[in-house]
């Protein structure tokens, strides 16, 4: 799935790589590759050893497959009924379709065409069944089309990986001599049923043959795009201010959104200037919802910040991220729903302060303290991290610690009269050191430990004092003090 | 026999506080880098699993820190806004007031801004008295001026307990606490000790004692003695 953009010359060796159990091995090479004798599944570095010159990038697999995903519902450009084929192809169920592209070779040559124009190179084949087509496409002529009753002839010449079946059972096929589909195909049923009358589909030669060859069902199931919800005020004469259309539209959308048994968690806003500009709001919720008062009062102090230049005269309220959502009734006499009030409680703060302002703070596996907590979103679920506290921990962390200035240290222990923020702090009590070491995985090198000391001072303060490093540590001059936190 | 009678009242007054509806109290510590309102506060809480909304401003972030996980006991929840106006913050607040599923609201706010005034108050109290929802504002560097609080505490550290173990180390936390106006108990100074692993909180009367009052003596009170 390599773009044009960045695509290398064919004549470099070049295989995109994977990690595997022992180092990486080869995910995809290309053809230069190919003919140099690298083969996918392999190590790399054995790779190397035959071709010093390749080149090795590392596969994104999901990125590809979010891609075929994608590529899946552009296809429907043909036909309405496609799905995903395994990690490198699509199957198009294009019965009644091809007469609109003039026949299937037109209709083939104008998918070539079309997916060239976007980077990819694709091998194309038409049969009546989609395991005829799977073969064909990858180990038949170019562009192939196999009518209704030729599939019997056009796949016997196929090597027999074209059966879709794994590895092993093609290893065992191979011993067997059995090196066509036609060979296997020659074999007499009774015999193949009783080898492999246990295996699974994808282990079973006579299940797969009678597959491709239209004897046994394979249904393509293909997947739904997520409908458009989008609701729309044409104006007769351009407007200002969207506010007065606002409650309208977000009732029609909720009613959209009612009818098809589904919730939405973005809101688009986009508003069509007079002179051809668009400006657009987004706002977003926490969870799915499709209450309209809730929806509007998003909105609330974000309409003002559309510019709206010489007016608008068409709005368009689109939903964003929809999800199912069932209705729910928690209590029998009718009342509120508490959870909703929270989730409508964290929408109303993330819309007016902002998402980044609204968070949860959650313990993490560290012993640096600023590390110990991250924050994720107010209603995200919890990761599933065991943190177990041994040390007592200050109640209050400043985000910056601060430097204080030492008047009279001690060799061991904290200073014992110390200037913080302009104030003299007498240490009466302490506890500690404990000392905490950089994590060497993440800070840089030549970073401090440091030693944390619970002091109290002659007012009964509780702070959390540390020492950065040591003396003739070889990292820095000497160790400076820094309070980080209060106790309660 | 003053002392009996400090302790009658703490008692009768621990279980009297239980029992009240949550409202609103204000916390002011003696100074900001003081955490003993927040220990206070958190203390102070239901004991639930109820999440509990705390909204701070920029300065109050700035000069007092924020508050460390890791240092409050419980399994509570915890959602943060991070505001930087004053107004905003109460705004939250009384947002966050009319949402019944949150454990308590607790808002710091620092200094005497403007928009926190008598009103701001009262709107707050009398939120948090419909949702039943406890509310806490910790207001650092002000000064108690007029306002709706139904309890106004005045909190200070004082030098720990001592350690069991180590003479050196500072023990469980004390903190002087002056519930200088109540609307709902009487008001009283006292010590209280605190019990972070039971997470309980200790009163006692302050080390002064105060003047002989003239109900004492009386015969109940000696029989109860």
């Amino acid at each position: 799935m390599e773009r044009c953009g960045n695509a290398p010359p064919d004549d470099v060796p070049v295989v995109l790589a994977r990690e595997g159990h022992h180092g990486p091995v080869i995910h995809a090479a290309n053809r230069a590759a190919r003919i140099d004798g690298i083969h996918p599944g392999s190590r790399v570095v054995d790779m190397r050893a035959i071709c010093p010159e390749l080149q090795v990038e590392y596969a994104d697999v999901a990125g590809d497959h979010a891609a075929l995903d994608r590529l899946v519902l552009w296809a429907r450009r043909w036909c309405p009924w496609t799905a995903r084929d395994g990690d490198d192809g699509l199957i198009l169920d294009t019965t009644g379709a091809d007469h609109l592209w003039g026949g299937e070779a037109a209709m083939l040559v104008e998918m070539e065409t079309q997916l060239s124009l976007l980077g990819l190179t694709a091998r194309l084949a038409v049969a009546s069944t989609w395991g005829a087509a799977w073969a064909l496409a990858r180990f038949g002529s170019v562009r192939s089309i196999c009518g209704p009753g030729e599939a019997h002839f056009k796949l016997g010449p196929l090597p027999v990986s074209g059966l879709r079946l794994d590895p092993k059972t093609q290893l065992v096929l191979r011993r067997l001599g059995l090196k066509t589909i036609g060979a296997v195909m020659d074999v007499p049923r009774l015999s193949l049923t009783r080898r492999f009358v246990k295996a699974e589909l994808a282990a079973n030669p006579l299940m797969r043959l009678d597959q491709a060859l239209g004897k046994l069902a394979e249904p393509v199931s293909s997947m739904d795009a997520k409908p458009v919800i989008r609701a729309q005020a044409r104006l007769a004469e351009p407007i200002f201010d969207p506010t007065p259309h606002l409650p309208g539209l977000c009732e029609d959308l909720c009613d959209q959104l009612k009818h098809a048994g589904l919730g939405c968690r973005r809101l688009h806003l986009t508003v069509y200037k007079t002179d051809g500009d668009v400006s657009y709001v987004d706002v977003a919720t926490s969870a799915p919802n499709r209450d309209p008062a809730h929806l509007h009062s998003l909105f609330r102090d974000k309409v003002e910040r559309i510019n709206p230049g010489f007016g608008f005269d068409l709005i368009t309220l689109a939903a964003g991220a929809i999800e199912e959502m069932q209705d729910k009734q928690t209590r029998l006499d009718g009342g509120s729903d508490d959870d909703l009030h929270l989730t409508r409680l964290i929408d109303r703060l993330s819309a007016k302060f902002g998402p980044r302002a609204v968070t949860r703070p959650v313990l993490r596996q560290s012993h640096v303290p600023e590390r110990a907590e991250a924050q994720i979103a107010a209603l995200a679920n919890r990761p599933d991290e065991v943190v177990v506290l041994t040390k007592e921990r200050p109640l209050r962390l400043l985000d910056h610690p601060e430097e204080l200035r030492v008047l009279y240290a001690v060799p061991e222990g904290p200073p014992a009269r110390f200037v913080w923020r302009r104030q003299t702090h007498r240490v009466a009590r302490y506890t500690g050191p404990e000392r905490i070491a950089p994590e060497w995985w993440k800070d840089r090198p030549g970073t401090r430990l440091r030693d944390y000391f619970k002091v109290e001072d002659q007012t009964g303060r509780r702070l959390w004092l540390y020492r950065e490093g040591l003396h003739e540590d070889g990292r820095g001059g000497d160790p400076r003090w820094f309070v980080h936190g209060m106790f309660a | 026999m003053g002392s009996l009678r400090m302790h009658k009242r703490l008692a009768g007054q621990g279980a009297g506080l239980a029992a009240l509806p949550h409202t609103l109290s204000e916390a002011f510590p003696n100074c900001p880098t003081d955490a003993s309102a927040v220990g206070f506060a958190l203390s102070r809480l239901p004991r639930t699993q109820a999440p509990v909304l705390w909204v701070q401003d920029r300065l109050s972030r700035k000069e007092a820190g924020r508050p460390a996980l890791a240092g409050i006991s419980g399994d509570r929840p915890i959602i943060m806004v991070d505001l930087s106006r004053a107004v905003d913050v109460l705004w939250a607040m009384e947002d966050g007031l009319r949402c019944r599923a949150l454990g308590a609201v607790i808002g710091e706010i620092w200094g005497d801004p403007p928009g926190l005034d008598f009103t701001a108050t009262k709107r707050l109290a009398i939120r948090a008295e419909a949702a039943d929802v406890s509310c806490w504002l910790i207001r650092r560097a002000a000064s108690p001026d007029l306002s709706a609080a139904r309890d106004r505490w005045r909190i200070a550290s004082l030098p720990s307990a001592p350690h069991p173990h180590d003479p050196q180390a500072p023990g469980a936390p004390r903190w002087s606490l002056d519930l200088f106006r109540s609307r709902r108990v009487k008001p009283g100074k006292w010590v209280a000790t605190y019990d972070g692993a039971a997470d309980r909180l200790h009163l006692a009367a302050p080390t002064r004692d105060r003047a002989v009052e003239p109900g004492d003596g009386a015969l109940r009170e000696r029989a109860a003695g």
